[in-house]
C-alpha cells in the first residue's frame, strides 16, 4: 500500500466530538457540509486550511463524548487521511473504522510530532515517518478482526460478505 | 468459570457457556435504537449497502427527540426520513412528537428495555439502561445500520471496574452527585472501554430514577457500559412494564474485577462539574462566586419525575432570580402528565420557570435554550464541553436538580441549604 502523506495538525487530550463537529451542525449529514465546520470550536482556522492528506495528531482520549458518526465523517470529508493519537474514546474508534477513516494508536509518535511537520504513514506496516525531524515510529498494528473489516471496506460491506458466505 | 454479570449477559447473547474480558464476540441484540440525529446516517448506510429489510421490526426503536419539535428545515428533513423508513419497514417502535420522550428516559418507562438485555444504541448515553441490570452500549450510525440489518453486533468483552459505596448518602445527595464524584476521581477516560459496575448499600438505597442517572454518565468516564444488579427496587419497576421476560444476572462472588474502588457514601458532597469537562468537579457550596444566566432541569440524565419533584421542593414558594432563565423539561409525555397531576407545574410557573415539552434540545445546544457568548448555565445534563449548549464562549456547570434549582433562585451556584432548604407542600 502507498504511504499516506500530509502535514500534522496537533491537538491536546480529551478532544470531544462536540469540538470535532459541534451539535449545532448535526442537522446536516453529508461529508461535504460537515467538513466545512470540522474542528471549528477547537481551531476555527482548521476547516479553511486543512489540505487533502493532512494528518490529525492528538493526545489521550480523542473523540470522547457524543456517539455522533458525523465526527469521523467530517474529518474524512475535510481530507484528513489518518488520525494518530495516544488513545481514543471507544465509540469514536468504532465509528472511524466503520466509516473508513483509518486511525492509529502511537503514543511515542504523538510526543515526537509538532504542528506542521510533514509525515508519511504506512497503514499496512504501521510505520510513521516524520520527514521534518527524520524520526521514525511504529504504530500499534490493527487486530486481525479489524483488518478484515477494513479490507471489506467498512462494516456494512463486511456484513454483506458474511451474510453471503452463509 | 466465575463471571461478572456483564460477562454473563454477553455470554448468553453470544451463545457461549462463558466469555472472558478481551474476547471478541458476535452478540444477538434484544433491541437497537437510534434518534433523529443518528438514524439518518444509519438509514443512508443501510440503503447504500443494499439491505432491503430489517431483521425484526419489533426490535428497533427510533425516537424523534433531539431537534424536536423540529427547530428548522434540515432537522425536519431528518425526522421525515426516519418516519418514511419506519413506515416502509413497519418499525413498531417509532415515536414522534406528542408520543415520544427523551430516549433514555422513554424506553425504560415503556418497558422496551429490561434486565438481562443486550442493547445497542446509536447514542452515547445508551449505557443508561444498565441501571436495569442490562448490557447497553452506545455506538455510531453505521453500527446501528448493521444492527438493523442483522440483529447482531460485535463487541470486545470489557473488563469490569467495581465502584462500591458503603454507608448512607447525605441530605440532598443523589445519583448525579455520586457519578460526578466518581468521574472527578477517575477522569473522563478513567474507565475507558470498561464496564462500570456500581455496588454497595448506598447504591441499593437509590430509586430507579437515581440509578438511571448514574449509569447514564458511565460514558462520561469513557465507560463502555454501566451496570447495577437488579434487586427488589428493579423488580418492582420492571413488573407490569417490561414487555419481554426479564433475566436477572448477578456477579459471581469470585469473579474478577480489573479494578475495585471502595468509597464511603457519607463523604460525597453536592457536586458540580465546572467547564469544560465532567471530571472538573468541585463541591457546590464552594462555588457561590459563579454567577449564572440560565438553569436547565431535564434531559436523559435528570428529566425524570424524581428530578422534577426535587426541583419543586426547592422552587416551591420561591422565585427564580431576576437575572436567570430557568427551563424545566420533563423527559417524557408520561413524566409531563405525572408532574402536572402532582401540581409541580404550579410550583414551576409560580417560580417563573418555563416548562417545555419533552426534548433533548438545550443539552446539546440544539434549540430551546441556546446560550450566547459569555453566558453561563447550571444544567442537570451530562456534558459541559466547549460550546455544548451554544456559543463556544459560553459555559456549562453540571449539577443535580437540587443544586440546579437552588442556583436558579440564588442567581449563582448554590446548595439548597445555602438558600434556606427544601419546602414541603
Amino acid at each position: 500500500m502507498t504511504a499516506l502523506r500530509g502535514r500534522a495538525w496537533t491537538f491536546g487530550r480529551d478532544i470531544d466530538t462536540d469540538l470535532i463537529i459541534p451539535a449545532r451542525y448535526l442537522n446536516m449529514k453529508t461529508a461535504a457540509e460537515l467538513a466545512q465546520h470540522v474542528m471549528e470550536d477547537a481551531d476555527p482556522t482548521f476547516a479553511g486550511k486543512v489540505q487533502p492528506g493532512d494528518i490529525v495528531v492528538a493526545k489521550e482520549n480523542f473523540g470522547c463524548g457524543s456517539s455522533r458518526e458525523h465526527a469521523p465523517i467530517a474529518l474524512k470529508g475535510a481530507g484528513v487521511s489518518v488520525v494518530i493519537a495516544k488513545s481514543y474514546a471507544r465509540i469514536f474508534y468504532r465509528n472511524s473504522f466503520n466509516t473508513g477513516l483509518p486511525i492509529l494508536v502511537a503514543p511515542e509518535a504523538v510526543d515526537g510530532i509538532s504542528k506542521g511537520d510533514e509525515l508519511t504513514v504506512d497503514l499496512a506496516t504501521g510505520e510513521i515517518n516524520n520527514l521534518t525531524t527524520g524520526a521514525k515510529y511504529r504504530a500499534q498494528p490493527l487486530p486481525p478482526f479489524m483488518r478484515e473489516l477494513v479490507d471489506a471496506g467498512g462494516l456494512l460491506p463486511y456484513l454483506k460478505t458474511r451474510a453471503a458466505a452463509g | 468459570m466465575a463471571m461478572t454479570m456483564t460477562e454473563k449477559i454477553l455470554a448468553r447473547a453470544a451463545g457461549e457457556e462463558s466469555v472472558a474480558p478481551g474476547d471478541l464476540i458476535m452478540a444477538k441484540l434484544d433491541l437497537c435504537l437510534g434518534n433523529d440525529v443518528t438514524a439518518g446516517v444509519a438509514i443512508d448506510e443501510f440503503e447504500k449497502a443494499g439491505f432491503d429489510h430489517v431483521f425484526d421490526p419489533e426490535r428497533i426503536a427510533l425516537t424523534a427527540d433531539h431537534f424536536t419539535p423540529n427547530k428548522d428545515i434540515k432537522s425536519a428533513g431528518l425526522v421525515a426520513q426516519m418516519r418514511a423508513f419506519s413506515r416502509k419497514h413497519g418499525i413498531v417502535h417509532f415515536y414522534d412528537v406528542g408520543r415520544v420522550g427523551v430516549e433514555h428516559a422513554f424506553l425504560p418507562e415503556q418497558g422496551l428495555v429490561g434486565p438481562g438485555d443486550v442493547i445497542l444504541g446509536a447514542d452515547s448515553h445508551t449505557c443508561t439502561y444498565g441501571a436495569l441490570g442490562a448490557f447497553a452500549s452506545g455506538v455510531g450510525s453505521t453500527d446501528l445500520a448493521g444492527a438493523m440489518a442483522t440483529g447482531e453486533a460485535w463487541f470486545r468483552v470489557p473488563e469490569t471496574h467495581q465502584f462500591d459505596f458503603e454507608g448512607t448518602l447525605g441530605r440532598y445527595v443523589t445519583g448525579k452527585d455520586i457519578i460526578l464524584f466518581i468521574i472527578g476521581q477517575i477522569g473522563v477516560d478513567g474507565a475507558l472501554y470498561k464496564a462500570m459496575e456500581f455496588t454497595g448499600p448506598a447504591i441499593r438505597s437509590l430509586s430507579m430514577d437515581s440509578r438511571f442517572t448514574i449509569c447514564n454518565m458511565a460514558i462520561e468516564a469513557g465507560g463502555k457500559s454501566g451496570i447495577i444488579a437488579a434487586d427488589d427496587i428493579t423488580k418492582a419497576y420492571v413488573e407490569g412494564r417490561f414487555r419481554r421476560t426479564p433475566i436477572y444476572y448477578t456477579t459471581d462472588a469470585d469473579a474478577v474485577y480489573e479494578k475495585v474502588y471502595r468509597r464511603k457514601a457519607d463523604e460525597i458532597p453536592l457536586m458540580v462539574a465546572k467547564p469544560h469537562l465532567p471530571s472538573n468537579t468541585q463541591p457546590a457550596d464552594e462555588l457561590n462566586s459563579v454567577k449564572i444566566d440560565q438553569v436547565v432541569i431535564g434531559s436523559c440524565t435528570n428529566g425524570r419525575i424524581e428530578d422534577l419533584r426535587q426541583a419543586a421542593e426547592i422552587l416551591r414558594g420561591r422565585k427564580v432570580h431576576k437575572d436567570v432563565r430557568c427551563l424545566v423539561i420533563p423527559a417524557t409525555q408520561a413524566i409531563w402528565k405525572q408532574a402536572n397531576d402532582e401540581g409541580l407545574f404550579d410550583v414551576f410557573i409560580e417560580a417563573e420557570a418555563a416548562v417545555s415539552t419533552p426534548t433533548c434540545g438545550p443539552c446539546l445546544g440544539g434549540h430551546m435554550g441556546v446560550l450566547a457568548e459569555g453566558e453561563r448555565a447550571v444544567s442537570t445534563t451530562n456534558r459541559n464541553f466547549v460550546g455544548r449548549m451554544g456559543h463556544p464562549g459560553s459555559e456549562v456547570y453540571l449539577a443535580g436538580p437540587y443544586v440546579a434549582a437552588a442556583s436558579a433562585v440564588a442567581g449563582y451556584v448554590a446548595t439548597p441549604d445555602q438558600i434556606g432548604g427544601r419546602r414541603q407542600p
